[in-house]
């Protein structure tokens, strides 16, 4: 088991409702709202794949999908 | 919280057939209509009275019944601390925000002395209730409190209330920046979720001897006592002797 290295962030736009909770609290500053007020990620390679946007978001709008890289890097 | 609830029954690997959420009134109580479990949404504060008929004629099914802190302690006061004393083994889930949102910010038994509402334009003079020490005077064999800011913390009691055999009760402290948040200046939902982070502590900590303002977190008690649909049972199979 090594860090897991992200794959993509999928964000459901029809749900997001731009509550801003996922933005202030991820730890690597990875997420912004765009002129819509719907969150994108806006530096994805900060991502650590922690999830914890995923994991507070109230409308289960974002998926942080991860690929678990080998502890050889493979 | 919904979120919360699906990664504790993820993890608790429970099939959807398994399952009844039961809900009465309130914008906390539409969390039935968003999952697809065996759901009943019910009428106001009754929630608890609805899942002890479904419990009682189903007990091999897990009974969650998520309320606001208005359904569960102003309207539905006596069917929770009755079911608490009966110790029936469903899970309560209390979203406390101190306020009834969903009819437009009026106060409610949790909004606590000296909070504004849309009904206490002066300041409410009402005291609240301590929902963790209601819960443990009344029987409650599971009472844990938790808020929306801590996570992993949710998830976690929660999976640990469901597995509990007998009435567990969960406190999640919950952000309404609509009305509650608005009215108190307490600022969006990111800025409640940051009082939550600030105002709150793990139970018995060195902050809380220090700040004894500070919210505990945790389980606050847990403990083995006879379930009701086990008891009646037995009952039933006592009057049935000598009958078939």
């Amino acid at each position: 088991m090594g860090k897991p290295k992200l794959k993509e962030h999928i964000i459901n736009r029809e749900w997001c409702k731009g509550c801003g909770i996922c933005v202030h609290f991820c730890p690597k500053n990875v997420l912004e709202l765009d002129e819509e007020e719907k969150v994108f990620a806006h530096q994805k390679e900060n991502c650590i794949c922690c999830r914890l946007c995923e994991f507070r978001c109230p409308d289960l709008a974002i998926e942080v999908v991860c690929e678990e890289k080998t502890a050889r890097g493979k | 919280m919904l979120n919360s609830l699906l990664r504790a029954i993820e993890k608790l690997g429970l099939s959807k057939n398994e399952i009844v959420m039961v809900s009465g009134i309130g914008c906390s109580s539409r969390i039935s209509g968003y999952v697809d479990f065996h759901t009943l949404h019910t009428i106001h504060g009754r929630a608890l009275a609805f899942a002890t008929g479904v419990k009682l004629s189903r007990p091999e099914l897990n009974l969650i019944v998520p309320m606001g802190d208005g359904d569960a302690l102003a309207i539905g006061g006596n069917h929770f601390i009755h079911a608490a004393r009966r110790n029936i083994d469903i899970t309560a889930i209390v979203m406390n925000n101190r306020i009834y949102g969903m009819t437009g910010g009026q106060y409610s038994p949790l909004s606590g002395y000296g909070t504004l509402a849309t009904t206490a334009p002066y300041t409410n003079i009402d005291q609240d209730f301590d929902v963790v020490e209601l819960s443990i005077a009344s029987g409650a064999s599971f009472v844990a409190r938790t808020t929306t800011y801590h996570v992993q913390q949710m998830a976690d009691i929660i999976r640990k209330a469901i597995l509990h055999k007998g009435f567990s009760v969960v406190e999640i402290l919950s952000q309404c920046p609509t009305y509650f948040g608005r009215k108190n200046k307490a600022g969006n939902a990111v800025d409640m979720l940051e009082s939550y982070k600030t105002n709150t502590t793990s139970i018995g900590s060195k902050a809380k001897k220090e700040n004894p303002e500070l919210i505990e977190r945790g389980i606050f008690a847990q403990k083995e006592i006879p379930e009701y649909c086990n008891e009646y049972n037995k009952i039933i199979k006592k009057a049935m002797k000598g009958h078939s």
